[in-house]
């Protein structure tokens, strides 16, 4: 069952940037692009546990901090020769805020 | 002409290839990546095989490797890919007003675009005899199998030019056990690569292994033996040697035949433009047969570019243009380390640097042309050849590196690969790249498992040479031995990245002349490929955007690097290190307390003296920055950015017996006016208050000697990855004069150096002449560049205080919980 959680609202999140969400001991990076989207990754780079959330968006990809892998946004993989995946999560902007599906989120914790 | 597409549901637009090559098939391959479902894709190739790597033909030949190891997309890859392939079947007409291709045997396949790979023949010398039985070219796999059986049954090889290839196809023979003759026309070997020095140094080796040569010599016919086969060479000086094989390798010639027949323009190649188009839009030529600008090229990193720029064209994308390739070769001989590229022979209005060792058999020629490489060849040692390369590419200024040009990048103070210089010597657990941990095996495996080709795929791939660059030259070696020869070849222009074909310089002038002040109107400007850039061009853009109009041009944080954004050093496992500023390395027992305090309070794990006379905490975590920023309550060390990092000092005079100035004094006042100056790469800077310079000011951007009259001021010292000792710009009177001096040169550094370019690089780049120019022959200009800068530091403020104590950009530092 989907669990929708309100988290913040979309102007919190800067234009091409990330906040990070915490749930319990999880942190997971939410991206907003130029045109508004939200996506939601798991804040570990699969290279080597880089925090996605601080790196640079560009597009629909995040460059991760530490040694520059491209993460697709929308599916959490590394852009080829690079291979590997963050976790994903569903996410949703309504009426200007921003909502998690933290069952997913739980799910990924367990 | 109609030229428009069926897009979207409509059917799928129809793509011929002719010719199954590497360039024809590496389109493929970049247009698959494109746009997987744009084409249904036939492909006819006149050889019974798929797309195999004939640059390796040679080792073939040698027994090194097997045909198997060389094919590069087994016939799986076509079914994957869903394309039809036609094997052993030659197109001999293409009906262009139906838009069709026609095979020998009459299969015929329809078109909407049509892409002529159809590469190059060999050139039969055109004697009595050469269509004897026993007389072959080197060019394809049936040409490597006839050399092999003819190696089992007969003692006699000639082969007939001795280039690139002649010498290869010889090698090869000669390791199969037959006895070589190499027949030549010039008066030494491979003279379109080599002088003659270098030509004779790789003969005596060849020589040496069992090789014979007959140079000068014309070849006047081929003679028929008693079985119907060549049995003999004879040449017009009468001479004549015994040869039950002659391979005929004396060039090649772009395969034009079928275009010609079709009508297309033809001119040493199929003539194409920047989009690699035929006079006919709807048929494209790659690879050898086509000629571009009057060049056709045979190295396979041009041809690889060109299918970039045609799959890109072919893909709708329509951004790419290809303009052209500088080159280098290499020889393929195990044993023999061999580099040539550009004007190696000189002439008028060049110089020539030379080293020879015959004894040792090294030999290096360099070709200078107005204080530029323009040229060089070597022999015996090659490691450098890809440095020289990119010299020689990048057009820059040698007249810094001159005595020391000839003895190499590793002379120049590269550090990290243990000093090794062979790659060949390298065993595969070896570390070749010491930045990113690649060994010499985990290359090897990459470029064969993954088919790699350039410097760039491997760098993708592996992370080899990618970081720090240093071992550029042995992961070039690495792909040469691995994957064949021409590894070196780029573009003539460096765009600033893959989002534009622009320069840095071109992006500057757009910013500066057009008054440009945000990235997306400079994108917008310069017709920029992608909708907001990426993490390489868009930090570039907002360093020249608020350097170029300080207090106009907002600064951009989503566009800065973390470090830059957070303002702190992000480390392996996320957590920050925080080095306050300590003006010119003084601190107080206030300071140190408050240091000790914050570490304490914060439970920060690691407290570390740095090489920059200063204190790092390390392991901060990201919450906690502004708090440790208002508790420390000290300036920004800007030890995580682009900018004006330590100003390191000795004692001087104040304290010192030998003290001729008061270098402490010097180096705060230099860090306070200094103080907050973004700049295109990290700046440090030293003063020590006498010659025995204890600050170690030769490998600082700026550095300063105080010495009995005055001071001296060095520029653009170095000691990272490759340790550059400073050069001596001027030596001044008074205090005041080393800040307008320093400032000034920081500020043309500032204004006009590229992005991520050291102050080292910058120099190599301009030649300290020209700074000097710039600072001390034009008062006015110097005074100018140092009021500049002091304008663009009055609009700065410290970012730990506006953080701290302003709450500016509070939600960096906020986690939401959920």
């Amino acid at each position: 069952m989907n669990q929708w959680t309100d988290i913040l609202d979309l102007t919190d999140i800067p234009k091409l940037g990330a906040r990070v969400v915490r749930h319990g001991s999880l942190d997971i990076a939410v991206f907003r692009t130029a045109d508004d989207e939200v996506f939601a990754l798991e804040d570990r780079c699969p290279h080597k546990g880089g925090p996605l959330s601080q790196g640079i968006v560009h597009g629909k990809k995040v460059a991760c901090p530490l040694h520059n892998w491209n993460i697709e946004l929308d599916s959490g993989c590394a852009v080829a020769p690079d291979e590997g995946c963050a976790r994903e999560f569903p996410i949703k902007v309504e009426g200007g805020r921003v909502w998690l599906d933290l069952s997913a989120v739980e799910r990924a914790a367990a | 002409m109609d030229m428009s597409t069926p897009m979207g549901h409509g059917p799928k637009m129809k793509l011929v290839m002719v010719g199954n090559g590497m360039a024809g098939v590496r389109t493929l391959e970049e247009l698959l990546k494109l746009a997987p479902d744009l084409y249904d894709i036939t492909v006819f190739g006149a050889e019974p095989h798929p797309n195999y790597n004939r640059i390796l033909l040679s080792p073939v030949l040698a027994g090194e490797q097997t045909v198997d190891d060389i094919v590069l997309n087994p016939l799986d890859w076509y079914s994957d890919n869903n394309i039809t392939l036609h094997m052993g079947k030659k197109v001999v007409k293409i009906d262009r007003s139906a838009r069709a291709v026609e095979t020998e045997d009459g299969t015929r396949a329809e078109y909407d675009r049509l892409l002529l790979a159809t590469g190059s023949n060999p050139f039969i010398l055109p004697v009595p005899g050469a269509d004897l039985p026993g007389v072959i070219s080197f060019r394809d796999i049936a040409d490597v199998d006839a050399m092999i059986r003819a190696s089992s049954q007969y003692k006699h090889a000639v082969v007939i030019g001795g280039g690139l290839l002649g010498l290869e196809a010889a090698n090869g023979l000669m390791k199969r056990g037959m006895d070589v003759s190499v027949v030549h026309i010039a008066p030494w070997l491979m003279e379109r690569q080599l002088d003659e020095p270098a030509a004779r140094l790789l003969q005596k080796s060849l020589e040496e292994k069992g090789m014979k040569f007959l140079l000068q010599k014309q070849t006047a016919e081929l003679v028929k033996g008693e079985s119907g086969r060549v049995a003999a060479i004879k040449f017009k000086d009468g001479d004549s040697a015994p040869a039950d094989l002659v391979v005929m390798a004396v060039g090649i010639r772009p395969n034009t035949e079928l275009a010609e027949s079709a009508g297309l323009h033809c001119n040493r190649g199929i003539v194409v433009n920047d989009t690699m188009q035929t006079f006919d839009p709807r048929i494209y030529s790659i690879g050898e047969c086509a000629a571009h600008r009057g060049v056709a090229y045979g190295l396979v990193a041009p041809l690889f570019e060109q299918a970039k720029v045609a799959a890109n064209h072919l893909a709708h994308y329509g951004i790419g243009r290809y303009q052209g390739s500088v080159t280098s070769t290499k020889l393929k001989v195990t044993g023999i380390d061999l580099f040539s590229a550009g004007d190696f022979m000189g002439g008028e209005g060049t110089e020539a640097i030379l080293y020879s060792d015959p004894i040792g058999g090294v030999y290096k020629k360099l070709v200078l042309k107005d204080n530029k490489l323009v040229g060089g060849v070597m022999y015996g040692d090659t490691v450098d050849g890809a440095w020289y390369f990119s010299l020689l590419r990048d057009g820059k200024d040698v007249s810094e590196l001159r005595d020391h040009l000839m003895f190499g990048q590793d002379h120049c103070g590269n550090l990290g690969h243990q000093g090794i210089n062979k790659a060949a010597t390298m065993t595969d657990d070896m570390e070749v790249c010491g930045c990113n941990g690649v060994c010499k095996g985990d290359i090897v495996k990459a470029i064969r498992e993954k088919g790699l080709f350039t410097l760039e795929d491997v760098r993708k791939h592996t992370k080899a040479s990618s970081s720090c660059g240093s071992c550029t030259g042995l992961v070039e070696q690495i792909l040469a031995v691995t994957a064949g020869g021409d590894y070196s070849a780029a573009p003539k222009t460096k765009s600033m990245c893959g989002c534009t074909d622009h320069t840095h310089e071109a992006v500057r002038a757009a910013i500066r002349e057009n008054k440009l002040l945000t990235i997306p109107q400079v994108m917008q400007f310069m017709e920029w490929r992608t909708p907001n850039g990426c993490a390489s061009c868009r930090p570039a853009l907002n360093y020249y955007l608020i350097s170029t109009w300080p207090g106009e041009a907002e600064d951009d944080p989503q566009s800065r690097f973390i470090n830059e954004r957070a303002h702190a050093n992000i480390q392996r496992d996320g957590t920050y290190s925080v080095i306050p500023r300590m003006w010119g390395g003084q601190t107080t027992p206030s300071e140190l307390r408050r240091i000790a305090d914050v570490a304490e309070k914060y439970a920060i794990p690691s407290v570390k003296v740095t090489g920059g006379q200063r204190i790092d905490l390390l392991g901060v975590k990201k919450e906690d920055l502004p708090k440790v920023w208002a508790d420390l309550d000290m300036p920004s060390g800007h030890a995580y950015g682009k900018a004006l990092r330590t100003v390191k000092t000795c004692v001087g005079s104040e304290w010192c017996r030998f003290g001729t100035q008061d270098s402490t004094q010097m180096g705060i006042d230099l860090e306070k006016v200094f103080f907050k100056m973004w700049a295109p790469h990290k700046v440090k800077l030293a003063v020590s208050g006498c010659p025995r310079n204890c600050a170690e000011v030769a490998i600082k951007d700026v550095g300063i000697i105080g010495v009995d009259s005055g001071w001296e001021i060095y520029v653009g010292g170095n000691g990272g990855i490759k340790t550059e000792v400073a050069q001596f710009l001027v030596k001044v009177k008074t205090p005041d004069e080393v800040l307008e001096y320093s400032g000034a040169f920081l500020q043309l550094y500032r204004e006009e150096a590229r992005y991520l370019d050291r102050t080292v690089h910058y120099l190599e780049r301009v030649g300290l002449d020209y700074v000097k120019k710039k600072i001390l022959d034009d008062n006015e200009g110097r005074r100018a560049l140092y009021e500049r800068l002091l304008f663009a530091l009055s609009v700065e403020r410290d970012p730990w205080v506006e953080r701290a104590k302003e709450g500016k950009l509070k939600h960096e530092f906020e986690t939401v919980a959920a």
